[in-house]
């Protein structure tokens, strides 16, 4: 749906060929559309203006590089710039002594208790005891959702009965927390208007109370221009040490995160990507300037992939393919996969240059093909799906009666596989076969 | 192995503590400082004319509130056209230029018009994470009941922890029967079981809870039109509304939200929430130009009954209000 800002600067480079310097009239237009850009993505216009101004002031009489067009020398400043404003230095959580207090604050539906729970597994994973502390006492259900997610996880949550205000919970939490020997207590608080003064207060509060090392604001990525100020006014009245930019995985560009940036100076500590708890990312301020310029198909893809794909099967296929032991049963499994990514034409056309192919996986798709093989395969026992040469003809034959395919559809998809395996066995040789093997020539076409 | 530790009993399902509660008025809508319409005045003045750099700062302005570039350019034009048209000279009338532009479009799109049409009527809530959705179910039920409806609600968020929870404590708090299941059950199964209960029992309406998601996952998305279709096929011309729930503090990933989820679930109408923070829920306006989709309702704050058609009158008035 957004044309990626490379392609809209095209157009310029066309005018600007044999040019060796960038002149204001070429980057006007250019800075047109970087402002359109960035406005689409969601960075506040205050914010862009002044970011357009910085690049005007780059970009001016800059001498042209070899290799790089204008347009594409544009782009790279433009890049460069944001990448300057992300990132600086990485927020790493400084947690202090322990039990240290970890806050989460933001507005209502942002992420927080889910973030809440994400941390706690990233955390643990770090070697630290954490402790879910469940202080949103108004969202009805709040609590069994931390609750929830805290046995999900196997991560003690610490609760009070209805009725307890927030701060108490925050303070008998942070008692437990020292009796337990817990590291980090991550406090979970209710989402709240930066303009609601009461509800404010209440945070305002609970930081006398139990001093956070850390206050996380959680940010959704889709959020448009109020992100500046809900920012600031968070930032105003409590010690917000980092961001956290929730949705990720969703297709918003993510520009509340640079507006945030540029007008508060917080950093962007973590980026949640997902339902899962283990959905949470350090954050690269270089794929976020990416994705907020529109260049990140590639990177939606990697995304996308990595996080349909079951980590730990993946690897125990590629490791069983490179030893040549891949079986019917690895290929049905990654078949599952490739299934759980969505509709494979839109996927495959994510890939650069690969756009013609992605009709034709489209179609091999929704002909059928894919349950066809899928149903012949779940049809073999597993001895057959793992040793494929004992199928032998009345195995054949009781394959295809099973999966409502004919004895010659089984044999062409046993040939494919004999194929298969025998490409890789040349991959992990080391030897390249041609391109367009593996799926599509077990698809047949 | 950590033991979540409660230390509350297990007794009845808890309820909620209430929020310190603020004002609300005319729709709900409060005006903030320093909102569009501070700027707009300040851009415009009152007396003084208007000339081209002005409507150049009415674009800033208006993509400040998240309206987004192409529909701020198509009202600017459209503005600067009627301004004109209509001999305007002051900021006065440029202002009433752009208020009238607006209203029209919203108007146009027929925003605010809810009618439940035969029973049962089945209204579908759809939407992405974090939005209101199953608070907007609530206030949209206590509305209708306080019109003499009978309902029953459809916990079809089978997804999110605790999304069946907080659907029964509201459905207690209004005395509304909760058609569930067990979470992680298929959510086109609830809705089915909803739908049969509402026919036996008669009821006027069921609203339907969905999980939220992002309108970039196909595989959701695809789940959602499966809970339309069930829907569909056991009362042919139901969900009656499909009402998605749009952030107001959403920016323009709105518009994809919109065109997605109306691509896959049909949305009839919007529900904009979060109206009472300092968003303007400019994205809607962008939603209704593009899609021709009307706003029926709008958010407005914790409470119950914050919560009202939605009237592109005074959406406008609090638009321009300082």
């Amino acid at each position: 749906m957004f044309d990626s800002l490379s392609t809209r600067l095209q157009g310029i480079s066309e005018r600007l060929r044999g040019k060796a310097r960038i002149t204001e009239a070429d980057l006007d237009v250019a800075l047109r559309e970087i402002r359109l850009a960035l406005l689409e993505a969601d960075v506040n216009f205050k914010v862009v203006k002044d970011f357009v101004a910085r690049v005007r002031e780059r970009a001016v009489g800059t001498d042209l590089l070899s290799g790089l067009n204008p347009g594409q020398q544009i782009v790279k400043i433009v890049h460069e710039e944001l990448v300057a404003v992300l990132g600086g230095e990485r927020h790493h959580l400084s947690l202090g002594a322990k039990p240290s207090v970890l806050m989460m604050v933001g507005l209502q539906g942002s992420g927080k208790t889910t973030t809440a729970a994400k941390l706690a597994v990233r955390l643990r994973r770090d070697g630290k005891k954490p402790l879910l502390v469940a202080a949103d006492v108004y969202r009805p259900a709040a609590v069994d959702q931390l609750v929830q997610l805290g046995d999900q996880v196997g991560v003690e949550v610490h609760t009070r009965p209805v009725g307890t205000p927030a701060i108490e919970v925050a303070r008998s939490g942070l008692e437990v927390a020292r009796q337990r020997g817990v590291d980090v207590m991550i406090l979970d608080t209710a989402g709240r208007l930066h303009v609601d003064e009461a509800m404010m207060d209440e945070l305002v509060r609970i930081v006398g109370s139990v001093t956070p090392a850390e206050t996380l604001l959680v940010v959704d990525a889709m959020t448009g221009q109020e992100a500046v100020r809900v920012a600031e006014a968070f930032h105003a009245r409590l010690p917000v040490t980092g961001l956290v930019l929730t949705k990720m995985d969703g297709d918003a560009r993510g520009g509340a995160a640079l507006s945030i940036r540029a007008a508060t100076g917080l950093p962007v500590a973590f980026l949640g990507t997902g339902e899962r708890t283990d959905g949470l990312e350090a954050f690269h301020p270089d794929r976020l300037a990416q994705r907020i310029l529109g260049m990140g198909d590639i990177l939606s893809f990697v995304e996308r992939v990595q996080e349909n794909v079951d980590q730990a099967e993946a690897e125990k296929v590629a490791q069983r393919m490179m030893e040549n032991r891949f079986t019917l049963e690895d290929f049905r499994s990654q078949l599952n996969q490739i299934k759980k990514m969505g509709p494979i034409g839109q996927l495959v056309g994510m890939i650069p240059g690969a756009s013609q192919m992605a009709g034709a996986a489209q179609e091999a798709m929704d002909s059928g093909q894919m349950k066809r093989i899928e149903a012949i395969i779940d049809s073999m026992t597993r001895d057959e799906r793992r040793r494929p040469d004992i199928i032998k003809a009345s195995r054949r034959r009781r394959i295809a009666l099973g999966s409502g395919t004919s004895t010659a559809e089984v044999n062409r998809l046993l040939k494919q596989f004999v194929e298969m395996q025998k490409m890789m066995k040349m991959i992990s040789g080391g030897k390249l076969p041609r391109m367009g093997g593996g799926l599509g020539a077990l698809l047949g076409r | 192995m950590f033991r979540r530790r409660r230390e509350e009993p297990a007794g009845p399902e808890p309820t909620t503590v209430a929020r310190p509660r603020r004002e609300p008025s005319g729709m709900g809508l409060r005006a903030r400082p320093s909102g569009l319409g501070a700027r707009l005045r300040s851009i415009l003045g009152t007396g003084s004319p208007a000339t081209e750099a002005t409507w150049d700062e009415v674009e800033e302005a208006l993509i400040g509130a998240d309206v987004g570039g192409t529909t701020t350019l198509e009202l600017v034009d459209a503005a600067r056209a009627r301004f004109r048209a209509e001999g305007g000279r002051s900021g006065d009338d440029a202002r009433r230029a752009l208020a009238t532009e607006i209203r029209d479009r919203l108007v146009r799109a027929g925003s605010g018009q809810f009618e439940l049409g035969d029973a049962p009527s089945v209204v579908l809530f759809v939407g992405v994470n974090g939005t209101g959705k199953t608070t907007s179910i609530a206030k949209l039920a206590h509305r209708l009941i306080g019109e003499g409806r009978t309902l029953a609600l459809a916990a079809a968020d089978t997804f999110r922890a605790a999304a069946v929870e907080q659907l029964r404590i509201w459905g207690e708090q209004l005395d509304v029967s909760v058609i569930a299941q067990r979470p992680g059950a298929d959510p086109g199964a609830v809705a089915f079981d909803a739908v049969v209960a509402a026919e036996s029992r008669g009821l006027d309406a069921v609203l339907v809870d969905t999980a939220g998601r992002l309108q970039n996952k196909q595989q959701l998305m695809d789940e959602l039109a499966k809970i339309r279709r069930v829907i569909e096929r056991r009362l042919p011309g139901q969900p009656r509304h499909v009402l998605l729930v749009l952030d107001a503090t959403t920016g323009q990933n709105g518009l994809a939200q919109a065109e997605a989820f109306s691509r896959e679930a049909g949305v009839t109408g919007i529900v904009l929430t979060k109206l009472d923070g300092t968003a303007k829920g400019g994205v809607a306006l962008a939603v209704v130009d593009r899609l021709g989709v009307p706003i029926q309702f709008a958010g407005v704050g914790e409470e119950i009954d914050a919560f009202a058609p939605f009237d592109p009158e005074a959406f406008v008035e609090w638009l321009f209000a300082e």
